[in-house]
């Protein structure tokens, strides 16, 4: 658990951060939102005081973080940089065992856990002994990520972590990042100016303009309640890439047709619109099952899954 | 050519043992002093990374300890730590020191912000990312300094001589002295390809990829502590007292050589330059010294001159030899330069001596003094008939002379005149004239005979004892050999002798070299 009281940074005469608050509750995936300049990357490092705030208070696990040696504080959290920051002196191995290492792992624990750890992050065997400019910007991205998980921290910090890839590569690995089992049980504070990447991961997001907190609140509550202009316009752009995220089956259940009876396979209605669409599209499938609440299955296809979402959108409209 | 490579080859064998020491002290002394200077260089430079606001007072520093010209710093040593070693040490370490700061700074500023600050978020204490992150990843750089550092040092080192503290420093400038050009190579040679040699090696432990290179930092500070110790090796004195003798002296019949054959005289004996040679001896680091019989410094630091009971140190009369060139051109210049003929014995020579070594009078001051009491000063005239040049070797006395021939050729004849002072040897000033580039300077027979002639020793040594004859032999063979003439004498005799402390020498009661030789023997 985290939690920020009215956290003020200046660096000159730059007002970074204003009175930001926020609180990120166990296992919860925080979003920090917001273009460019407008103080995640300072409200984060105050996270793990790579940066000490001018007033406000810190709590981690209801613990002041000031009254801990920094460097202990930093062991134990996980930090993934914007710029990735592996050591380019260090075999991937070594990036990756740096923390243990500080800790005093004993080295089978460290090399069971490195191994452990490139598996899960689809690294090869090989990659281990190389330096990271022989690696991919996805593969460094990777590493970073394993380097940060290493000692299975509770608290994790992420600066725009896929910043850097191209676009394919960065969707591939958020997928794969939001599959890991490991991260959905860790307290995660994440940084990103992008929308979509905000609404695939967060669970809350916080969207922060000119150094101040603008609205705080699950993605759905973004898009259907924005507080004001500037949260509304902030999404303008892609709302309904938004909306297909936000909205699952679930959500349309009424507007789609009647209910069948079906044996086989079928997917759950957690489904969002748009990994519905995915499946619809990718799959060369021309009708989907889906099995909602008591049971109940419904078949849909591409035609029915739009026609109930405009409906349901229409109706949160007129509300 | 072939013969010339020979004759090299055959000197560096025949001295392969002076060599090998002169080289295994030139590395000592080289990376005694780069040990230290990456000792202090080292620290300073990450002082100054972290605190950048001194950077500019440090590197201004060291950036001006490295613009004080060798002689002068080695000079400036002495009063502070006396001759041999550890001068040498210091003032190499000081000309290191500027490579490395620099680089150990630029090379941790340089380092990329986001690896830095990757290492403070995993938790690491200020220690732990110096040595682990910031270090190794300036070392390229650091090492490229270190590089430079070394280079510097091989060359600096030469000069080490001078103050006794060995190295291939010796054979360079007691060639030169001796107009030996083998020996000067024998010096020049392996020096030069220590520099190659070392800059090759570093260039390559530069360049190694990040994984030999973890490996070759180990490596290497075992590599430089070995290096640096063989300057340790050849300390075994081997007498109780102890003997500075000039690079010249020391390759000359009559002198070392001569002390050796004649007397049988066994001294530990360091090399060491005419210029701190007396001052080394009033600060008891030195004994015995060789110094010339004529000194100002023998008065002004209270040496007594020993007996050479046996003859071995021929005179050294002086006077003025000239081009026969020049005396074509500027006809005046015999008749003005023999003037001073007679007019300067043993004893006024030592006291203008005296004047500019110990009271530290200007040259000129003493020179114009001197004329006026003898009645020969004349108001210079201002002349543009011509520039007489004026040569002198790199000591005092010789600096009196140009002064008083320059005021007197100003005086008495329409020539301008030009000096060029301080020519650094023998061998310097001989082929300054030889090559049209100064038109006289003063000359003392003994050398002309023994070092510039080089008779067969028999020759040698029946000319060396007789004023007359040693005279009469170097007028006629530099008129037939150079074309160079050999004016009247000026008087006095300025001839190599040994010294020792007053009081050491009542203490001790050694009045003569053999004297010496049996306290030697006793003790
Ligand atoms: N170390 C610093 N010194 C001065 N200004 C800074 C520093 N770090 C950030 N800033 C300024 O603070 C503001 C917020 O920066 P930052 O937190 O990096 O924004 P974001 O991560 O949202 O892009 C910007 O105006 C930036 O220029
Ligand atoms: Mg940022």
């Amino acid at each position: 658990m985290i939690e920020l009281k009215e956290i003020s940074k200046k660096f000159g005469d730059t007002q970074a951060v204003k009175q930001v608050f926020f609180r990120v509750a166990r296992e919860e995936t925080l979003v920090l939102l917001g273009t460019s300049g407008c103080g995640k990357t300072t409200t984060l490092k105050m996270i793990n005081r790579l940066i000490e705030p001018d007033a406000g208070q810190i709590f981690i696990n209801d613990k002041n973080i000031t009254d801990e040696d920094p460097n202990v504080l930093r062991k134990g959290i996980g930090y993934v940089m914007q710029n990735i920051g592996l050591f380019p002196h260090y075999t991937i191995a070594e990036n990756i065992a740096l923390v243990p290492k500080l800790l005093k792992w004993d080295k089978a624990k460290i090399i069971n856990r490195t191994h452990e750890l490139i598996e899960k992050l689809h690294l090869t065997e090989n990659t281990l002994s190389m330096y990271p400019h022989e690696l991919s910007g996805g593969q460094q991205q990777r590493v970073g990520l394993a380097r940060a998980l290493i000692t299975d921290p509770s608290v994790l910090l992420m600066d725009e972590p896929f910043g850097a890839l191209d676009n394919v590569t960065r969707t591939s690995i958020q997928k794969e990042f939001k599959a890991l089992e490991e991260l959905k049980r860790k307290t995660i504070v994440m940084v990103t100016h992008d929308v979509l990447e905000a609404f695939e991961l967060a669970d809350r997001i916080c969207l922060m303009d000119k150094g101040e907190v603008v609205q705080i609140g699950t993605p759905k509550e973004l898009l259907y309640q924005p507080i004001n202009d500037f949260a509304r316009n902030f999404l303008a752009g892609q709302r309904l890439a938004l909306a297909f995220k936000v909205i699952n089956i679930q959500d349309i259940w009424s507007y789609l047709p009647e209910e069948i009876i079906h044996h086989g396979e079928s997917e759950t209605a957690e489904l969002s619109i748009w990994e519905a669409m995915e499946l619809l599209r990718n799959k060369d499938r021309f009708e989907l099952f889906i099995s909602g609440a008591n049971k109940t299955i419904k078949s849909i296809n591409f035609e029915q899954l739009t026609k109930g979402f405009n409906q349901y959108q229409n109706a949160q409209l007129h509300e | 050519m072939n013969e010339q490579q020979q004759t090299l080859w055959q000197f560096m064998s025949g001295q392969s043992d002076k060599l090998l020491s002169q080289t295994l002290q030139h590395v000592g002394l080289t990376f005694i002093s780069l040990i230290l200077a990456i000792a202090i260089g080292l620290p300073l430079g990450i002082l100054i990374a972290r605190k950048r606001k001194l950077s500019g007072t440090v590197l201004g520093i060291a950036g001006v300890l490295q613009t004080i010209p060798s002689i002068a710093l080695l000079g400036f040593m002495i009063p502070v730590l006396g001759i041999g070693a550890k001068p040498a040490i210091v003032a190499l370490l000081i000309y290191a020191l500027l490579p490395i700061i620099r680089n150990t700074y630029t090379g941790i500023i340089g380092i990329d912000q986001h690896v830095k600050e990757a290492a403070r978020a995993m938790g690491m204490s200020k220690g732990q990312i110096l040595l682990k992150v910031e270090l190794p990843l300036a070392m390229p750089v650091i090492l490229a300094g270190i590089r430079t550092a070394t280079v510097i040092n091989v060359g600096v080192a030469t000069l080490a001589s001078f103050i006794a503290a060995g190295g291939l420093g010796e054979f360079i400038f007691g060639g030169i002295s001796l107009n030996n050009t083998n020996m000067i190579l024998a010096g020049a040679i392996p020096a030069a390809l220590l520099a190659i040699l070392l800059d090759a090696l570093l260039s390559l432990v530069q360049k190694m990829d990040v994984k030999k290179l973890r490996k070759a930092l180990y490596i290497f500070p075992v590599v430089i502590l070995v290096l640096g110790g063989f300057y340790a090796l050849p300390s075994a004195y081997g007498s109780t007292l102890t003997a500075g003798f000039t690079p010249e002296f020391m390759g000359r019949q009559d002198g070392d050589l001569g002390l050796k054959s004649t007397y049988g005289l066994k001294i530990h004996t360091i090399v060491i330059s005419d210029a701190v040679m007396y001052k080394a001896a009033y600060a008891k680091e030195l004994d015995v010294i060789s110094g010339y019989s004529t000194d100002g410094r023998l008065k002004a630091f209270d040496l007594k001159i020993l007996k050479d009971d046996k003859n071995i140190f021929p005179p050294y009369y002086a006077a003025p030899i000239v081009r026969d060139e020049a005396l074509k051109q500027f006809p005046e210049l015999e008749k003005t330069l023999n003037l001073l003929s007679g007019k300067i014995t043993d004893s006024i020579m030592t006291d203008l001596n005296y004047r500019t070594d110990y009271l530290h009078q200007q040259p000129e001051r003493v020179a114009k003094d001197f004329l006026i009491s003898t009645g020969l000063y004349k108001a210079a005239k201002n002349g543009q008939k011509g520039t007489v040049r004026i040569g002198s070797k790199i000591f005092g006395e010789q600096y009196i002379l140009a002064e008083i021939y320059s005021m007197l050729i100003k005086g008495n004849t329409d020539y301008a005149v030009s000096t060029k002072t301080g020519l650094g040897g023998t061998k310097i000033c001989f082929d300054a004239l030889m090559n049209d580039q100064i038109d006289f300077y003063p000359e003392y027979t003994g050398t002309g005979l023994l070092v510039l002639l080089q008779p067969n020793p028999t020759i040698a040594k029946e000319m060396a004892h007789d004023k007359e004859k040693t005279y009469d032999y170097v007028s006629a063979e530099f008129q037939r050999k150079f074309k160079i003439k050999w004016l009247k004498p000026i008087g006095f005799n300025n001839s190599y002798a040994l010294m020792m402390r007053q009081k050491q020498s009542k203490e001790l009661n050694v009045n003569s070299i053999t004297d010496l030789k049996k306290y030697l023997d006793k003790n």
